[in-house]
């Protein structure tokens, strides 16, 4: 059964703000995997994007702040690693948000086959689905780089507008 | 120092529960809530040396592609680099977490990264050197790349769920930093004929470290099922390599191995010159304040 407190619980935690991708939550991104209440515990399950990404640390810390200013008195942040994260795992709402904010959403992640093989070599930068420019919508951009100022994101530009954008990566 | 000032460091402290990583800041526990306890029948010790192993190839490669931050020709390549060396520092924090728990005698990932001496780290010597200029740093990326996916992308189905799960998530990562890194080796491979002839000489610098990527090794003996063959992923790896050469005009080098010490190379702990800067570099702070916190 679902009580009015864990209901609480998880709204708090699902629109904690990505520290490096303010403009979405952690329910938008997909990182939230659980929550679970006990009494005036919650245990809060998340899942990191990347191995080194640097955001998860604040993401606890900010769980646990908001958590007990919400009168849950004994909060746990727990990280679960498998299956790990994909970026297929954004929500469509929070697609919207990325784009509203200038920056691309990810197209759909390269699935390996089962049983897994290896993984296919990419040799070049030109993609099989364009990456439409989150600002004027032209499907005619090229990337200008593979990795950008965080490990989750590419960068872009678009022919069409001229202007540089950034891209989340498929993973 | 003003109040303003001291704030800013007091934000940073422990108690204030806002924790970002670096050597001091108490953030030593890349694994907390995950079950760490050794399946059945797997041996702790093997479990601790390969995850050791693991690490520390990717904890010294990470370092020296730290080295290169500010120097790269392009603004484009620092990010590049920059995010690669994170991902790398991210999996090295994880495997010697893993390794530290394994082994069961309260070693977190600080103290096997900064308290180790030189001959108990367990790298293999391709991530040693100081890349002496970026077409050998495009050179071994590639090859450090395309061995570490070819190996992780089969512990990705180990019985240990924990490495089973870091490397799973490895995989993804490592797929960007091998495309990254094949695309550089054909751009210049088959790019100019100076830059076609520093590309080569790139290889014919690294090859002689390759062979000792695919050696047996006594820890991988002793975790069935577990742990990756070394030799088992050779010809997924050549196939890879054979085919960006190929595409970049270049030659695959007729390299002899380089020579090892009384039989032992780097998974025994024993290391090239270049080895020892690199972990100097690496520990000298968190050895010059062994219990610092800020």
């Amino acid at each position: 059964m679902v009580t009015a407190a864990a209901r609480t619980a998880r709204q708090i935690a699902a629109a904690v703000p990505d520290p490096e991708l303010p403009m979405v939550t952690l329910a938008d991104l997909g990182i939230l995997r659980a929550v679970v209440t006990e009494g005036e515990l919650v245990v809060v399950t998340i899942t990191p994007t990347y191995s080194g990404c640097p955001a998860l640390r604040e993401i606890a810390h900010d769980l646990r702040h908001r958590l007990t200013q919400a009168g849950f008195t004994d909060v746990i942040v727990r990280t679960e690693l498998a299956p790990a994260w994909s970026s297929d795992w954004i929500t469509p709402q929070g697609r919207s948000k990325l784009r509203a904010a200038g920056i691309a959403p990810p197209g759909p992640a390269r699935r390996r086959q089962a049983p897994p093989g290896p993984v296919p070599l990419t040799l070049t930068t030109t993609r099989r689905e364009p990456v439409p420019c989150p600002r004027c919508g032209s499907a005619d951009t090229t990337q200008t780089a593979a990795f950008s100022a965080t490990a989750c994101k590419a960068l872009f530009r678009c022919e069409a507008c001229r202007e540089p954008f950034e891209y989340v990566k498929e993973i | 120092m003003t109040e303003d000032e001291f704030a800013a460091y007091q934000s940073l402290a422990q108690d204030t529960e806002d924790h970002r990583w670096a050597f001091g800041t108490g953030f030593t526990d890349p694994l907390e809530g995950v079950d760490a306890s050794v399946p059945d029948g797997v041996d702790a010790a093997a479990l601790a040396a390969y995850c050791l192993m693991l690490g520390d190839d990717a904890l010294i490669y990470s370092h020296r592609l730290q080295q290169w931050m500010t120097r790269l020709p392009e603004l484009e390549e620092e990010t590049a680099i920059a995010n690669i060396a994170l991902d790398l520092l991210g999996q090295a924090r994880m495997l010697l977490a893993r390794a530290g728990l394994a082994e069961g005698a309260g070693r977190q990932e600080d103290r096997l990264a900064f308290f180790r001496e030189e001959n108990e780290f367990r790298n293999v010597r391709l991530v040693e050197a100081l890349d002496a200029d970026f077409a050998e740093l495009t050179g071994r990326l590639l090859v450090f790349s395309a061995w570490r996916l070819a190996l992780f992308g089969r512990l990705a189905s180990s019985r240990d769920p924990v490495l089973s799960a870091i490397t799973a998530k490895g995989v993804n990562e490592l797929s960007y930093h091998r495309d990254y890194a094949a695309q550089w080796v054909i751009r210049l491979g088959d790019g100019t004929p100076l830059s076609h002839d520093k590309m080569q000489a790139a290889l014919g610098t690294i090859w002689p470290l390759v062979d000792e990527l695919f050696r047996a090794d006594g820890v991988v003996a002793a975790l069935p099922g577990v742990a990756a063959d070394p030799r088992e992923l050779r010809a997924e790896v050549d196939t890879v390599l054979d085919i960006v050469l190929a595409t970049a005009t270049l030659d695959r080098p007729e390299a002899a191995p380089m020579a090892q010490v009384a039989g032992k190379s780097g998974r025994d702990g024993v290391h090239t010159e270049a080895f020892g800067y690199v972990l100097a570099e690496l520990q000298s702070l968190a050895r010059a304040h062994p219990d610092a916190t800020w």
